[in-house]
């Protein structure tokens, strides 16, 4: 609990004839040489992708396959570059859901803003959208780059239920009925 | 009608003798895309033959406007932009940058989040000074420590990996807590690390301390004196290295460092190799606080639960109750609710003291905010420094100052 000041001696002679160094420091090279490699030879080999990674955003839907995201546009607001342009549509009258009244017609993410950093997926109230574990994106053109609702949605793929909204809704899926 | 092209110089030069011997001065421009000036420094120096007669850094390069985005979004919003004030320790910053704003709100969080907050501190102290060591390294010659150090914070950026989602750019902290808990069995595994590193460090650092070219280099060169470290409001291991023993963890306490036992090393004479001293037993003192803090690691809550206009609620409560859902879009949207006034707060960054001046008329934006960052008040001192020195040693200088342009130029 103190401020101590560095040790600081003079060098001896051996040291300053510089051969210890030269020495010790061929040792440190030659144990390093023999110890087992720590690069990764990607592409071939791929790091091991942890639990809550925050890799590329896509859009999940539901076990029954439905859209869950309901356009609420928080994760629009919410996303700081402004990557997220949401356009609101209303769910046809004759579709199963038309109770869920609204959905994005339109849901483009540009990975040319997105800075990865999970915003959206923490807000969203319907956890609709993860940042899931791809993190390589590259293209040839700015509009290849930007990732469209199709494009989300086959990124993203299915995603079990982590939480039921409203009990209602629980119950409902328990008697195999929810819609 | 042909007039002979004068030199502008050489009317004034009529002596022929001094025209023979003196010498003109040579500018030169050192970055902004030098490898040694570590970013997007330029160095406008001038030069009589290998002396640096003057050195003028001109800053901007990387200048973002951070300030005023700030002043257009949320306070949580802001998070992800304080990675990119020190990104060579993104956790540092939002760590200092949460706990201001909460001290606007005079919001106290819970022992676990204050754990969380000096462990990530911590290990990210030891990610920047490890590469400020290695580039050190290369700026003067010895390529190997590099390596060694990269492979270090190789593993502590799978640790970051584990606990943020990213390795990088980590936007770890929430007003009123961090963005998730730790995982399962995280705070072992940082544990582990500590216990191999600190063998791996003692070998890094043997390659340099004792090294007479390392030595060479460093030792009487840069020497800033007690008196000028203050004046020019050096913080952080340059303060230090000067003989100073500020440091805020200590003189200030903020998130628990109370009650952990750490030394702050300070140097004696001010050099470059001072420097570079201090930067090495702080690793070691950084992974003696890391072990005290998992050792008594809290139980309960990370984050600040009666704080509810403050920290969005978690999921399971949105999804459910319509109350938390609301909350939740009042958060997002509104920002987190704070009082209006003034506020500075200082932490103890890898490179010096980070400060942010805070000025809220109430609501969830901040009307104004100002950084204090410890690079580029460290950076002031390089004109008085570098003069007298030969070019050579302003790049040895540059790299015991230890800077990151991405906090410069904000
Ligand atoms: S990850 Fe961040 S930047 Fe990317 S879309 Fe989501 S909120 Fe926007
Ligand atoms: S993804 Fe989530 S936050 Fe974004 S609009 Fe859809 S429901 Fe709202």
């Amino acid at each position: 609990m103190a401020v101590i000041q560095v040790e600081r001696k003079p060098l001896t002679f051996a040291e300053r004839t510089y051969i210890p160094q030269i020495i010790g420091g061929l040792k440190t090279t030659l144990k390093h040489f023999f110890a087992p490699t720590v690069t990764l030879q990607y592409p071939e080999e791929r790091p091991e992708i942890p639990k809550g990674y925050r890799g590329v955003p896509t859009l999940v839907k539901d076990p029954h396959g439905r859209e869950k995201c309901v356009s609420c546009q928080l994760c629009e607001f919410v996303c700081p570059p402004k990557a997220i342009r949401i356009t609101p549509g209303e769910i046809p009258a004759e579709s199963s859901s038309v109770h869920v009244e609204k959905g994005p017609q339109a849901f483009d993410i540009d990975m040319l803003r997105c800075i990865y950093c999970g915003l959206c997926q923490e807000v969203c109230p319907e956890e609709a959208i993860f940042l899931q574990n791809q993190f390589s994106m590259s293209g040839y053109t700015r509009a290849e780059m930007v990732n469209n609702k199709a494009r989300l949605y086959e990124l993203g793929g299915t995603l079990p239920d982590q939480h039921f909204k409203w009990d209602k809704k629980k119950a409902a899926e328990e008697h195999g009925n929810a819609h | 009608m042909a007039t002979e092209f004068a030199f502008p110089d050489s009317a004034s030069k009529t002596d022929a003798a001094s025209q023979e011997f003196q010498t003109e001065k040579m500018s030169l421009a050192m970055g902004p895309s030098h490898p040694s000036t570590h970013g997007v420094l330029r160095l406008q120096l001038e030069l009589d033959g290998e002396i640096v007669t003057s050195c003028d850094p001109v800053l901007g390069y990387l200048h973002r406007g951070d300030e005023k985005i700030a002043e257009n979004m949320t306070y949580n919003q802001f998070v992800p932009y304080t990675d990119r004030l020190d990104y060579l320790a993104p956790l540092a910053s939002n760590v200092a940058y949460a706990i201001a704003v909460e001290k606007l709100a005079k919001l106290e969080v819970p022992a676990r989040c204050q754990a969380i907050r000096v462990i990530v501190s911590e290990l990210a102290r030891i990610s920047a000074h490890l590469l400020g060591l290695g580039a050190y390294g290369i700026d003067v010659g010895a390529w190997s420590v590099f390596l060694y150090a990269f492979e270090e914070r190789e593993k502590l950026y799978k640790l970051f990996e584990e606990l943020t989602g990213a390795r990088f750019t980590t936007s770890y902290t929430r007003i009123g807590g961090v963005a998730r808990d730790v995982p399962e069995g995280w705070t072992g595994r940082v544990e582990g690390f500590c216990e191999q590193f600190l063998p791996i460090l003692e070998e890094i650092l043997a390659l340099l301390t004792r090294n007479k070219i390392f030595q060479d280099r460093t030792v009487g060169v840069g020497i800033i004196s007690k008196e000028d470290a203050i004046a020019y409001g050096l913080t952080g291991p340059n303060l230090r290295g000067s003989g100073v023993g500020l440091d805020l963890r200590k003189d200030k306490p903020y998130s628990g460092y109370e009650q952990y036992e750490f030394d702050v090393p300070v140097g004696a004479k001010g050099d470059c190799y001072d420097r570079y001293l201090c930067r090495g037993e702080e690793m070691r003192q950084s992974v003696r606080i890391i072990r005290q803090a998992i050792k008594k690691f809290p139980a309960g809550a990370w984050y600040a639960e009666d704080a509810k206009k403050i920290f969005a609620p978690q999921k399971a409560k949105v999804l459910t109750s319509m109350e938390e859902l609301i909350n939740n879009f009042m958060i997002v949207t509104e920002g987190p609710q704070m009082a209006a006034g003034e506020v500075y707060f200082e932490g103890e960054n890898p490179k010096g003291a980070l400060g942010f001046y805070i000025v809220s008329k109430g609501g969830g934006v901040p009307w104004r905010m100002k950084i204090r960052s410890p690079s580029f008040c460290n950076l002031s001192i390089l004109p008085k420094v570098c003069q007298g020195n030969l070019v050579s040693d302003v790049v040895s200088i540059l790299g015991s100052l230890d800077f990151v342009m991405g906090e410069c130029d904000r």
